[in-house]
């Protein structure tokens, strides 16, 4: 693995982001927008507010980095520039790292740029840590990351890649626990809403929120980043250099 | 001294043999052509050089190690036929992104540049390039880094007289300097420009020759009639 060949992926990357002034308006002013949303829809019930504030501040990365990595590999494989890189002296951890490096950058200011709007315009309070909140929303970013990279070999265009995102993300969403908490779900959907990441990632940020449990954080940041990792060693054997 | 060497080598596509038991060497310093109709197979051949296609059978050999070898991979520069660069960024930073890669120094991106022609361009997306200026953009990415041998899939295609011939006049500069050039064609009178030539059609090699030797094997003075010659005795 070599740290240029990673930093230098991670800046190309993002000079394309860059380039693309609309993609990175919306990526920084959407959540900022929806989490104001959400403050107005509970505005009778503050309470509320400050359960699913910090949550939603987390999972936007989690679906943004999704769609963004799936749409950009899809380019990689579809445009022959990834033919071109597998021919070049990068390995694949050094690609998958500076895509990584690129995206948890992007998700540290979304999430901060977010919460700032959240903590300080909304009066969104948490009992926890405000910094937690922003970690655990990097953590999400990664996982996004890596299981949009790995569904972007299962997508021939950019409109069956965004297909992925009601496919893959909505059951997450759904299971989580963020609208029927999970003990009071049945236990079939219990079950499986054990096994999906986001559950725990959800389970992290409501526990920031409420101040609870550094402990149980921790293990569910360990459950989130082991799952990306899964996901990004699946998705690095869809990285072939020979193909048919 | 054979720069590539091919022996045996059968690549199945989809079920379809594309490249039936080829053999033939690649001599170092010179500029092969690789001719052929579109969908003879050249850049199945191609890929097969870069270590990027699965192989049935046979050996590739490129620089006296297996084809696609991670010790390669600063020795053989590769083009395909689609202008593999990042569409949204411009050509300068296109170049500085591979050259990092490279390891080469920064004056090589100023070098590719001038060598392909797009000075006046190179701080533009290539999104807004033509589709020749984008076939120049991805051959400037293959100079980076000095290669030994450089891999070329149709880099003339749709280009103005004149720049073909200014791209040739590359080529023949970069064997001059030791360096081995295999650029594929489907335009018989590039054939002219290069030191020998592999014909493939369907997968077979029709010829292994110099073009001087093909025009006396056939009688024919085009190269297109030569093709056809060649075909019908086959």
């Amino acid at each position: 693995m070599s740290r240029r060949a990673t930093f230098a992926t991670a800046l190309r990357v993002l000079r394309q982001l860059r380039r693309d002034p609309r993609t990175l308006a919306l990526l920084f002013l959407v959540p900022p927008l929806l989490i104001t949303l959400f403050r107005y829809l509970f505005d009778a019930q503050p309470q509320t507010f400050d359960r699913v504030g910090p949550p939603m501040i987390g999972i936007f990365p989690f679906t943004t980095m999704f769609v963004v990595t799936s749409v950009a590999m899809l380019r990689e494989r579809t445009t022959g520039t990834l033919e071109r890189l597998m021919t070049l002296p990068l390995s694949k951890l050094d690609l998958l790292a500076g895509y990584a490096l690129a995206f948890a950058s992007v998700a540290t200011v979304q999430a901060a740029i977010t919460s700032g709007v959240a903590f300080g315009l909304l009066g969104l309070d948490v009992q926890g840590s405000v910094a937690v909140v922003i970690g655990l929303a990097v953590c999400n970013a990664l996982l996004g990351m890596a299981l949009g990279l790995f569904v972007s070999a299962f997508a021939r265009t950019e409109f069956q890649a965004v297909q992925f995102l009601p496919a893959v993300v909505f059951p997450q969403l759904i299971l989580c626990g963020l609208l029927v908490p999970r003990d009071q779900m049945v236990e079939a959907l219990r079950w499986i809403s054990t096994v999906l990441p986001l559950t725990w990632a959800y389970d992290g940020l409501s526990r920031a929120a409420a101040g609870t449990g550094g402990g149980a954080i921790l293990r569910d940041v360990a459950i989130v980043l082991g799952a990306a990792a899964l996901a990004l060693a699946l998705g690095a054997t869809t990285l072939r250099r020979r193909t048919g | 001294m054979a720069a590539i060497r091919v022996d045996h080598l059968h690549v199945i596509r989809g079920g379809v043999d594309v490249l039936h038991d080829l053999s033939f060497e690649v001599v170092s310093g010179t500029v092969t052509g690789l001719l052929g109709p579109s969908g003879s197979g050249k850049s199945t051949l191609l890929r097969s050089l870069v270590g990027v296609q699965i192989v049935a059978g046979g050996t590739v050999t490129v620089l006296g190690e297996h084809a696609g070898a991670a010790s390669l991979r600063r020795r053989v520069a590769y083009t395909t036929q689609a202008p593999s660069v990042y569409l949204d960024l411009t050509l300068r930073e296109n170049l500085s992104y591979f050259a990092r890669l490279l390891d080469a120094p920064r004056a090589a991106v100023e070098q590719a540049v001038e060598a392909v022609g797009l000075r006046e361009l190179s701080d533009r997306p290539v999104r807004t390039f033509s589709g020749g200026q984008l076939s120049r953009a991805s051959l400037a990415a293959a100079l980076l880094g000095d290669p030994e041998v450089l891999v070329l899939d149709e880099p003339t295609v749709g280009l103005d007289p004149v720049l073909r011939r200014d791209l040739w006049a590359t080529f023949r500069e970069i064997a001059g300097k030791g360096k081995t050039l295999l650029v594929s064609s489907h335009v018989m009178d590039e054939a002219d420009r290069c030191d020998r030539l592999l014909l493939l059609r369907e997968g077979r090699l029709l010829a292994d020759c110099t073009a001087a030797e093909l025009r006396a094997r056939t009688g024919c003075d085009r190269l297109d009639d030569a093709f056809l010659a060649l075909v019908e005795q086959a």
